[in-house]
């Protein structure tokens, strides 16, 4: 046998090393190079964007750039906070004699919009998710085919009628405008419905015997014990708002008024739009809230990945 | 009509139509009124608004009403050379984007199967993260790295001697930038789906190939991918839908531009109608983009339908 391989040589003096247990250790060590390969590629954005949130305005345009924030300063934060400009606080439309940074404006006005939406959506979704979970009345499953048919309508559809009407509403450049057409959204709904189904007959009917009005059996006993749906609602709609984009730029004028999405492409096109350091610290502004409230509640955003997908 | 009552319902004292209104109320009442609200919004917000594209799109319209010029605007509309370039760039971003993503997610997700459960989940994570930021945050920073002078890219080109590349700048090249921009991140809603699908095919199907000899390429096609055709079919839906639906990615990184080389039917409509305030001729583009949207979920329920249960 003077063809003997290697392999079975070294096999055989040493079992307990190389190839046999490389065979069993190989596999392990590709998965693992190949999905930090794949994770680095995907967070590669997020990761450029604190980078250059944290490079000196002059580090930023220089060869070869610094893969890792050499001089970390907090200076673009400092910059975005001041650079476009001062606006006015409104209330209710009306100017306020408050008046800020345009930066922290829209901070609070997406977070005004993000906030009390997300509230409307839980009190009218968990209502329309606990009449179609429970009670048998006339229409209700037409009603929920037919909310169920809006999921098919693309939004740009109803973008033109939607802003026709708002005009003639006069809601252009409020927040009425913003908020009232977004509010009619099926997955809050959806998910309510879902998981109100799995909750017992029984409790309903225990508080209908003690007495409870219509409305209390719904307040106490159904509304408390979905909380888990609620959650993964809540976490959706605010979501949704504070991302939103194309909506809040058809409908609103005064930069005073933007919102975060949209005063981040205002910027984008204005005479700071090439300060990559400051375009970055402003975008990093607007991703931290939805990163920590993304690590906060994983669990909800995965949780409510999964019963969306059931509908498909 | 009287006669045809049956004896059953005849038998039970008769009510007047205003008594049994006024029972179907009290019994009912309250149901109408947890749905109200949502019925009110729906109706508003998008049904009468579905309604009226549908009328818009025969007239020509301003703010003061429209006229009625039947099918004139849909003439137009496929008359254009814009839009059928707009159709164009958005069916090939669409068929990369959908491709790229239900194969790199199924990978992702085949690959950290055989993990730990915690290393599992901190995946899961790391993958879903660039998800929960906007498209508008995301699309600023492409553009950053895209930047023909400072940018990542070009340095990372200039290292193996590339000559620098006008990724957005170049309309050859722009279209394909932003396909790259979008694949590269791999979407946490596949992982997600997929890892929860994989994770719920039962063993004893690899074990009881194993016996019968099948090899790793055979189990993969035999098993897994027969089993994950339900998550590939719902994936390639919502995919496509938003592919199809690419809008504010081309409006910041280049405006439909260089010489509309990027133009994709969303961007369309929203110039139609708020740069041109041809609210008509963008209904009707907003109206195809519907109808292509629904062949194409139909087609894909067609093919990637099953039953499989198990």
């Amino acid at each position: 046998m003077e063809t003997q391989s290697p392999q079975t040589v070294v096999a055989s003096t040493s079992p307990r090393f190389t190839l046999d247990r490389l065979q069993r250790v190989l596999p392990r060590l590709v998965t693992y190079v190949l999905l930090i390969l794949i994770a680095a590629i995907s967070l590669f954005p997020l990761y450029w964007l604190f980078n250059t949130a944290l490079t000196p305005a002059t580090s930023t345009v220089k060869l070869p750039p610094d893969v890792i924030p050499a001089n970390a300063t907090l200076q673009n934060f400092v910059d975005i906070w001041r650079l476009p400009g001062l606006g006015k606080l409104r209330i209710g439309g009306e100017p306020t004699g408050i008046v800020m940074s345009r930066m922290l404006l829209w901070f609070l006005n997406t977070l005004f919009i993000a906030a009390f939406s997300t509230g409307v959506h839980l009190l009218f979704d968990s209502m329309a998710g606990y009449a179609f979970a429970k009670r048998k009345f006339p229409g209700s499953n037409l009603f929920f085919y037919l909310i169920l048919a809006a999921l098919m309508i693309p939004g740009q559809v109803t973008l033109v009628p939607l802003y026709i009407m708002m005009t003639k509403l006069r809601f252009i450049n409020s927040y009425v405008g913003v908020i009232l057409p977004g509010l009619a959204d099926v997955i809050g709904i959806f998910l309510l419905k879902q998981y109100i189904q799995t909750l017992p007959r029984e409790l309903e009917e225990a508080a209908r015997m003690d007495g409870a009005s219509e409305w209390q059996t719904y307040a106490r006993i159904i509304v408390p014990l979905s909380a888990p749906a609620m959650g993964v609602t809540a976490i959706f709609a605010f979501q949704r708002y504070w991302n939103a984009f194309l909506w809040p730029l058809v409908i609103l004028q005064s930069p005073d008024l933007f919102t975060l999405q949209v005063g981040l492409s205002f910027i984008h096109t204005s005479e700071f739009g090439t300060n990559y350091g400051l375009l970055m610290a402003g975008a990093a502004l607007a991703a931290v809230p939805m990163i920590i409230f993304f690590f906060a509640f994983q669990k909800y955003f995965m949780q409510g990945l999964r019963i969306g997908a059931v509908k498909g | 009509m009287r006669k045809l009552i049956s004896p059953a319902i005849a038998g039970r004292p008769r009510l007047s139509p205003g008594a049994q209104a006024l029972r179907f109320w009290h019994r009912h009442k309250w149901s109408y009124f947890f749905v109200a609200p949502s019925m009110i919004l729906f109706s508003v917000f998008i049904f009468y608004p579905v309604l009226q594209a549908f009328v818009l799109a025969f007239q020509k319209v301003d703010l003061r009403g429209g006229k009625w010029v039947g099918l004139k605007n849909f003439v137009d509309v496929f008359a254009s050379p814009l839009f059928r370039a707009s159709m164009q760039h958005t069916l090939l971003y669409a068929l990369f984007v959908v491709l790229a993503w239900i194969t790199t997610s199924m990978i992702v997700a085949a690959l950290i199967q055989p993990l730990s459960n915690k290393l599992q989940a901190l995946f899961r994570g790391a993958f879903y993260l660039p998800n929960v930021t906007s498209v508008i945050i995301i699309s600023l920073v492409w553009i950053w790295i895209f930047e023909p002078d400072y940018g990542f890219f070009n340095y990372l080109l200039s290292l193996v001697g590339i000559p620098r590349v006008l990724w957005l700048q170049n309309p050859d090249i722009a279209l394909w930038s932003i396909v790259l921009s979008t694949v590269l991140i791999v979407p946490g809603s596949g992982v997600v789906l997929y890892s929860a699908a994989i994770g719920s095919i039962p063993r004893d199907y690899y074990e009881a190939a194993e016996v019968e000899g099948a090899s790793w390429a055979a189990k993969l096609i035999h098993i897994t991918f027969p089993l994950l055709k339900p998550t590939t079919l719902y994936l390639s839906v919502i995919y496509t839908i938003a592919g199809f639906q690419i809008f504010e990615r081309v409006y910041i990184m280049t405006g439909g531009g260089p010489i509309n080389s990027t133009m994709t039917i969303v961007q369309l409509v929203f110039q139609t109608a708020f740069s041109d305030f041809n609210y008509g001729r963008a209904s009707a583009e907003a109206l195809i983009l519907f109808a292509i949207i629904a062949i194409f979920s139909f087609i894909q329920f067609k093919f990637l339908s099953t039953d499989v249960e198990y």
